[in-house]
């Protein structure tokens, strides 16, 4: 009983939240740096680290396949993959407060769907436009995640003036299917894309490199911004846009703002990384248990975790095969669907 | 009284279909407002109006003076709260977090800390409903009726001026009931608060509201105090039920009750008559095979009532007691009769002089019962004893109306018999031992008017009416037997 007091309480200390989900996440980071076909042993990463980024004077010489494996292959994968997962986790976390269902999560609006239609079509067609070239993927992915998400809001507003939550959720769904329907097509005329499709569906951080951390950053800092911002608003719709509007929120306006930063960052993800589930439902799931539904922690806690959580998954896939790596999704969704049936059997046990 | 709040000429309701027509009304300042309706007259949509989140069509809300739509989200919410009658609860958030809520539109932007007016006004709000011991709980650990008071703490933390309110009873027991209104109330008086309420509970809203708006079919029907609005005709034609209005016994406000459809087991005409009634030396008791309504003067079940058994008792001359209606539960619990359900008198005479007769008339039956002694005559013009003593009633009537009794006709029946008793006295010539004049009665006499409430309805019973003619006739002739006897027994 103590004990479980003394547990009840360091759990409610949000302080202790934070340096809980900080020292998750470092030690995730370490511990994916340092694991590999090659390890790399921690006072190293340190070393190597503090001399590359901070250009601190370390006398030490280390052996520089050392900081090849660490500067170009480990630590940009590491980083994209905490990238990955904070925006999905934070966007998971808002559009539940948003739709105020826990079940929802960035998939339910048709946003990765339309981020995949982007994706599959220009791998289809080969697409590369100029100037940008390699970025051609990812940003068609997120500009086509964008006009998903305003389609799917145009399209409730034409049916319901309020643009009422069930009415976003449903239209999510239909254009999700829809979409989904266009997507298997497209891999059905396929014939030697096939796997570069299929393999892209699944998801994956690998040999990405710095480019594509420097086309996610952006995006990461604004949608996170915009909804860190918009964290009381959350709180206050968490109880019905009615209720939010009588307690003072602009409700149309929140709603488009949370909408637009949500897709933002999933668009980026998808983008970057391909379809990755789960992530955007168990984390924030699991830090409601933890430290409660408030979104001024929620969406904070959110990044932290989603972003070791993603980092640790990647670890996963590539090492429990070595040399062959899974896709990454294939490990969240095999992590995440049964840790997500076991907080569902575990809150239904609690209504009882 | 300023105008707060003025809704001019509202048109409005869903896409399509106009729920509401031509609404027009103010509410001052401090004022408790009750909107009533049928389900479907507009009352959710009118306060959805006024709270800013429904557009409607035509016409103008303004509050202090300045249209609803001129306010943004956050001013509007400075001045209106409302207590919605469901919200939404997807997670758990604690008491605390909740009612903090109401803060939102006092907090200028995200970077604007949580301050020490905040932090004071929500406890106070915690305080005044009561809900500051459970301030960590999860709301979804929390009753109902908790729930409600944690949902007004944060109406009340947003400091408005103007309260709405839909339902605010909806899930409380009797007692938070009573208490959130009087709080309400309180507030209103106290402090100047101003109250719209949406109510179902037409007694409650007629209780504590100061003003009602009915509305019907989304048109208003009336405004205006309690005791206009709560009419029972106005009531039974925008209900579409049977209602019956009473006098509040402790206020004078209007109260309605619901009349239950009749059935024909009740329709049923039931005939009081010898059949019930028995006499022995104890006491005289007549068991109705069904509650009468009642008015009387009994010891026990005085004033109006339903009542099924009907007991005279005997008690001796020298009866005294300090406390004769806790003395006459008692007997009545040794006999095994409940003092709720029983009219209970007391009377000296000797039982077997009582008399009783059943009169009837067409449809209308009348069986009285009548014991009778002069043991203590008065002459109620010309005494001048006093005493607030309740002594055992010398003569005591009953009479069962075989009908359906206005409240008016219980009243005439009691005057009708009054008279004719007076009549039976004078005629036998009984005196005032004092003052030697003709007396009136005695100075403990009990009265019973008893009615099936079945059958034909009687709206009067005057003493040229059928009915009053059966009383008087049946009264005169039973004390006038009974009078005799007793004057036989004791050899007058």
């Amino acid at each position: 009983m103590r004990r479980q007091y003394i547990l009840t309480h360091l759990l409610s200390n949000k302080w202790l939240a934070y340096l809980l989900a900080a020292v998750f996440l470092i030690c995730a980071m370490v511990i994916g740096i340092s694991i590999g076909t090659v390890s790399v042993p921690i006072s190293y990463i340190i070393k190597i680290i503090g001399q590359e980024a901070f250009r601190l004077p370390i006398r030490d010489q280390i052996d520089p396949m050392y900081t090849n494996i660490v500067m170009n292959i480990r630590l940009p994968r590491v980083i994209l993959a905490g990238l990955i997962g904070a925006s999905l986790a934070i966007a998971g976390a808002a559009f539940q407060g948003l739709l105020r269902n826990p079940l929802a999560d960035p998939y339910t609006l048709g946003v990765s769907s339309g981020a995949s239609v982007g994706a599959v079509v220009t791998l289809f067609f080969q697409i590369s436009l100029p100037v940008i070239g390699l970025f051609t993927l990812p940003l068609l992915s997120i500009a086509a995640s964008f006009v998903t998400i305003f389609v799917v809001l145009l399209f409730a507003r034409k049916i319901d003036r309020s643009m009422k939550v069930e009415t976003i959720i449903l239209t999510g769904i239909i254009f999700s299917s829809f979409l989904g329907a266009f997507i298997s097509l497209m891999i059905a005329l396929t014939g030697d894309e096939l796997r570069q499709i299929i393999g892209w569906l699944l998801g994956s951080v690998s040999m990405r490199g710095w480019d594509y951390i420097n086309i996610m950053l952006p995006f990461f800092i604004i949608g996170s911004l915009l909804l860190l911002f918009s964290a009381r608003e959350l709180n206050a719709m968490s109880f019905g846009e009615e209720q939010a509007q009588h307690l003072g929120v602009n409700v149309q306006k929140r709603k488009m703002l949370v909408l637009s930063a949500g897709s933002i960052l999933t668009g980026a993800a998808v983008a970057v990384s391909g379809t990755i589930g789960f992530v955007g439902l168990v984390i924030p799931h699991l830090i409601r248990i933890l430290w409660g539904p408030d979104h001024k922690h929620l969406l904070p806690l959110s990044i932290l975790i989603g972003g070791g959580f993603l980092i640790l998954a990647d670890l996963v896939s590539r090492t429990v095969i070595a040399p062959t790596e899974l896709p990454i999704g294939v490990i969240t969704a095999l992590i995440g669907a049964p840790v997500f049936a076991a907080i569902l059997v575990r809150k239904r046990g609690e209504r009882r | 009284m300023t105008k707060l709040l003025s809704i001019g000429n509202v048109s409005g309701g869903y896409s399509g279909e106009t729920v509401l027509h031509n609404i027009m009304f103010e509410v001052h300042k401090g004022e408790l407002f009750g909107v009533l309706g049928p389900n479907g007259s507009g009352k959710t949509t009118l306060l959805k109006m006024m709270s800013g989140v429904m557009p409607y069509g035509h016409g103008k809300i303004s509050i202090k003076g300045k249209e609803i739509s001129a306010y943004t989200a956050k001013e509007l919410a400075k001045i209106v709260a409302v207590l919605p009658q469901h919200s939404a609860q997807t997670f758990s958030y604690t008491v605390k977090e909740t009612v903090s809520l109401g803060r939102y539109a006092h907090q200028r932007s995200w970077l604007q800390s949580w301050n020490t007016e905040d932090e004071e006004m929500v406890k106070k709000a915690m305080a005044q409903t009561g809900i500051t011991a459970f301030q960590d709980h999860y709301l979804d650990e929390l009753s109902g009726g908790e729930r409600q008071r944690v949902f007004l703490a944060q109406a009340l933390a947003q400091e408005p001026e103007i309260l709405l309110l839909d339902e605010p009873t909806n899930h409380l027991d009797l007692s938070f009931q009573k208490e959130l209104l009087d709080q309400l109330k309180h507030w209103t008086e106290e402090r100047g608060l101003t109250v719209v309420s949406i109510f179902h509970d037409l007694n409650l809203a007629g209780l504590y509201c100061d003003r009602l708006l009915l509305l019907e079919k989304g048109q208003v029907n009336q405004i205006g105090t309690p005791i206009e609005v709560l009419r029972e005709e106005r009531i039974t034609a925008v209900y579409h039920t049977s209602i019956e209005k009473l006098a509040h016994p402790a206020v004078p406000k209007p109260q309605i009750v619901l009349l239950p459809e009749e059935t024909a087991q009740n329709r049923n005409n039931i005939e009081i008559n010898e059949q019930y009634l028995t006499v022995n030396d104890d006491h005289i008791q007549l068991i109705a095979p069904k509650p009468l309504r009642t008015l009387s003067s009994g010891v026990t079940g005085a004033g109006f009532g339903w009542h099924h058994t009907f007991i005279n008792r005997h008690v001796d001359q020298n009866y005294d007691c300090s406390d004769p209606v806790q003395e006459m539960k008692e007997y009545l619990g040794t006999h095994g009769f409940t003092g709720e359900e029983t009219v209970g008198m007391m009377t000296a005479v000797n039982l077997n002089d009582a008399s009783f007769q059943l009169y009837q008339e067409g449809e209308i039956s009348v069986f009285i019962v009548v014991t009778a002694g002069t043991g203590n005559a008065v002459d109620a013009t010309s005494s001048q004893r006093m005493s607030s003593k309740l002594a055992p009633g010398t003569i005591n009537t009953w009479v069962f109306i075989n009908g359906h009794l206005s409240e008016a006709a219980f009243v005439q029946a009691m005057v009708t018999a009054t008279e004719a008793k007076v009549k039976a006295l004078l005629d036998l010539e009984i005196r005032d031992p004092i003052t030697g004049t003709i007396a009136t009665g005695t100075s403990t006499d009990s009265l019973l008017i008893a009615a099936a409430q079945r059958g034909e309805t009687i709206e009067y019973a005057g003493t040229i009416t059928l009915l009053g003619n059966l009383v008087s006739k049946g009264i005169y002739e039973c004390t006038t037997t009974s009078l005799k006897r007793y004057k036989k027994r004791h050899s007058l």
